[in-house]
């Protein structure tokens, strides 16, 4: 083994020192947390409400049944939450003033549905269109509902890849130009896949975010996984329910920000 | 000003009523303070205002509370939610009433009382369901789009009573359930008897009530019940003053004055 | 045969002039140097000539057409000439060999394996072979300025303009890229460059441009420049940098 140099050798001597000091207060903040909230006096009412065996097992089953519903909605709507969020970012940089009317209402599209709450929007189309006489099965609170997540995610993904095509620098788009490509081939085979790529990190962050919204629907009537968990816990006026659904959501969302993160990180040590 | 008027109840309560089977077991002593929904709807209440007595479960208040002891100015109101009347820790009402059905897996959380009411269930529609040949069959209900109140017993009735061939969809409120009936996603909802009627008559465009499944015809009737802090010390004075109005003949008055006649809904085959 | 004229080219950023009314004459096969301090506006004058920048005033004629009529298609003009930039430029996401077909392939329509073999040999000619299927960032910067060129070359233009492309490299680096312009001369390519290799562009050059303030202060053959020049600041600029 070679020898250490006297950096090495004080490095060492720091980590260890840290992780000891990082072991000894994790250790210390559990056992605080471990040992002293089961000595609240409410603590025993709290575990029957919320950490209940039984009613977990009983219902466990029918939320992981429910929750592919989520899954089914997140698949259809993310495909197409991509394709429109490209296009609304695509109309944003259109510099042909024939296009002028698209940009324009690309802009107020982004900014109308980035400024409204998702519930509202659900609500709003998914009630709304529906009501205006549509026969079945086009009135399908999960096509208007999808659609209304499709709109306010696209928004966002319109805004994140924006900011990748900005982040390209001209010197790109000029050294595409000055081989005679045009405009569009330029933003298609050069600009374009270094913005997507830079975004993708990004764009994890919010398709998790999705995830999550999906349960939203249910205020229109889809029975997914925070519906079931609900009615659950009418039935048995208990709320255990929720915390089943959100260990299943948990299992799912925490993997994907973990490598969101990992390739965020990956990423900005490439750039510097 | 608050601490002046209860003082003042309290007082009143504790003279008038010396000793009774309430005293010491309410939030504060000599006063019931009884909960409601927000808002609470006819004909459970009457224009959202449970203070006048008027409407079912208002009256019913009043008439528990006399039962008790309480004079109708030692009765106060709050308004909870289903999730806030079920929530453990210290509870802000004495008794909860906003028709809350009994069942089981509720009793091992909360108390409820005896019932004071027991509901027929009743299938709410649109008059186009019904001109599209919707009957009161059981047979002809199955194929029929079907949504619900989640927070309802409702929902596991509509299985047990017609067991439709579609999931059927869930909503927050009647007002989310209507709406949906009025977009045409559902075709019907199941809901208990009166809440129906109202629906029907006041809320929807072209309501209809297409039958009922009366409370007889159910091995588990939707029965409401007072909702109690689980180990309520009240609960047994509770359901003496329900069972004592109940045999008295003053339950049934009250639900006769409150409650529309349902003898002209027809029966669901 | 690609002659390409300038009168009166004028251009200004804002309320700034750069170029102050420039003519110039580039015939077929000459290879002009511009030479001049920075902000002189040697850059700007051969991102006009690729109508990277539209001019304000004046007309450059390609052949005789003017390709600086405001409103007019600049894509085909980018066709037929070339630029290579002092920081390469290079599209980070596509190997060498991908960065040099892309351009031929949607302006011909041609399928990437009937381009191949040509742009192959292009790649062996400057000594890339090896290196065509890697990407940007494992290539050294005098390697990139070569794919640049090859990139250039690729669409087969009639004239190629050089924008200080051994600015960026590591001197060691510059030799090899000087080589790949010598090559060129060799050929015949018709050639603007902007450059500070004063030795290069008087080994090579037939004729040398004195930019001063957006202006062409002093023209003439490298002799005539570098050995005799005119004017008092273009002596000073070049007792500065030689």
């Amino acid at each position: 083994m070679p020898q250490q140099t006297r950096r090495q050798i004080f490095e060492a001597r720091q980590r260890k020192r840290a992780n000891t000091i990082a072991a000894i207060s994790t250790i210390a903040v559990f056992a605080a947390i471990i040992l002293l909230i089961p000595l609240t006096p409410g603590w025993e009412n709290v575990k029957r409400s919320f950490f209940n065996g039984a009613v977990f097992a009983k219902t466990f089953p029918g939320l992981l049944e429910a929750f592919v519903m989520d899954v089914a909605i997140f698949l259809w709507c993310a495909p197409l939450i991509a394709a429109l969020g490209l296009a609304v970012a695509i109309a944003r940089d259109l510099r042909n003033p024939a296009f002028y009317p698209l940009r324009l209402f690309a802009i107020a599209y982004t900014d109308i549905f980035r400024g409204l709450p998702v519930i509202l929007v659900i609500y709003l189309i998914g009630f709304g269109i529906p009501g205006l006489g549509l026969p079945r099965p086009w009135n399908s609170p999960y096509i208007w509902g999808s659609l209304a997540l499709v709109l306010v995610y696209s928004a966002y993904v319109a805004e994140v890849i924006r900011s990748g095509i900005e982040s390209i620098h001209d010197s790109q788009r000029n050294a595409a130009l000055s081989l005679g490509l045009s405009g569009g081939d330029a933003m298609r085979f050069v600009i374009l896949p270094q913005a997507v790529r830079r975004v993708v990190p990004a764009n994890m962050n919010l398709f998790i975010a999705l995830q999550k919204d999906v349960a939203l629907l249910s205020f229109i009537g889809p029975v997914e996984i925070f519906r079931q968990a609900g009615v659950y816990k009418s039935l048995m006026a208990n709320f255990t329910p929720y915390v089943g659904a959100a260990l299943i959501f948990l299992a799912l969302t925490i993997p994907a920000t973990r490598y969101a993160d990992y390739l965020m990180n990956k990423q900005s040590k490439a750039r510097s | 000003m608050k601490f002046w008027t209860t003082a003042a109840a309290m007082m009143l309560a504790t003279t008038a009523y010396a000793d009774t089977c309430a005293t010491g077991k309410t939030l504060t002593d000599g006063v019931l303070t009884v909960a409601t929904g927000n808002p609470a709807y006819y004909p459970w209440v009457m224009d959202d205002a449970p203070e006048s007595g008027k409407g079912f479960e208002a009256a019913v208040a009043y008439a528990v509370a006399a039962e008790m002891g309480f004079g109708a100015d030692a009765v106060t109101w709050v308004r909870t939610s289903f999730d806030q009347a079920i929530q453990p820790g210290a509870k802000d009402f004495d008794i909860n009433m906003q028709q809350f059905s009994i069942t089981p897996e509720r009793e091992e959380m909360v108390d409820f009382s005896v019932p004071y009411y027991t509901s027929a269930m009743a299938v709410l529609t649109t008059k186009s369901v019904v001109d599209g040949g919707a009957m009161a069959e059981v047979s002809s209900l199955k194929s029929l789009i079907w949504g619900a109140d989640a927070n309802t017993t409702a929902v596991p009735m509509l299985q047990d009573l017609i067991a439709p061939e579609k999931d059927p969809l869930l909503y927050d409120d009647n007002a989310d359930v209507t709406a949906a009936m009025q977009a045409g996603q559902i075709d019907a909802a199941l809901f208990d008897l009166p809440t129906a009627l109202y629906l029907s008559a006041v809320v929807l465009n072209d309501g209809a009530l297409l039958g009922q499944f009366p409370a007889d015809r159910s091995e588990n009737p939707d029965q409401f019940g007072m909702l109690m802090e689980e180990g309520s010390a009240l609960k047994e004075c509770v359901d003496a003053a329900i069972t004592s109005l109940s045999e008295s003949g003053k339950l049934a008055e009250i639900e006769a004055e409150w409650m529309q006649a349902t003898t002209g809904v027809p029966l669901i085959k | 045969m690609a002659d390409l004229v300038l009168e009166n080219v004028q251009k200004a950023f804002g309320d700034n002039p750069v170029i102050r009314g420039i003519d110039l004459t580039i015939s077929q096969g000459d290879m002009v140097c511009l030479i001049g301090a920075s902000g002189s506006g040697k850059s700007t004058l051969l991102r006009c000539m690729n109508l990277l920048e539209p001019i304000d005033d004046g007309r450059i004629l390609l052949d005789g057409d003017d390709i600086s009529e405001p409103g007019k298609d600049p894509q085909p003009v980018r066709q037929r000439i070339g630029m290579v930039f002092q920081s390469y430029n290079l599209f980070p996401h596509m190997t060498a060999l991908d960065n040099a077909i892309l351009a031929p392939r949607r302006i011909t329509g041609k399928s990437k394996s009937v381009l191949r073999p040509e742009i192959e040999e292009m790649f062996a000619r400057f000594g890339l072979a090896d290196r065509m299927l890697h990407y940007p960032d494992q290539l050294s910067g005098g390697q990139q300025q070569r794919v640049a060129i090859i990139r250039a070359l690729a669409m087969r233009p009639e004239i190629m303009l050089f924008d200080e492309i051994t600015s960026a490299l590591d001197p060691e680096l510059v030799g090899e890229v000087l080589d790949v312009l010598r090559d060129l001369r060799a050929q015949g390519m018709t050639m603007v460059l902007a450059t500070h290799e004063m030795g290069f562009a008087r080994e090579l050059a037939d004729k040398v441009c004195f930019l001063d303030q957006g202006r062409i202060l002093e023209d003439g053959t490298p002799e005539q420049i570098f050995e005799s020049p005119q004017e008092e600041r273009t002596k000073a600029f070049l007792s500065r940098v030689l």
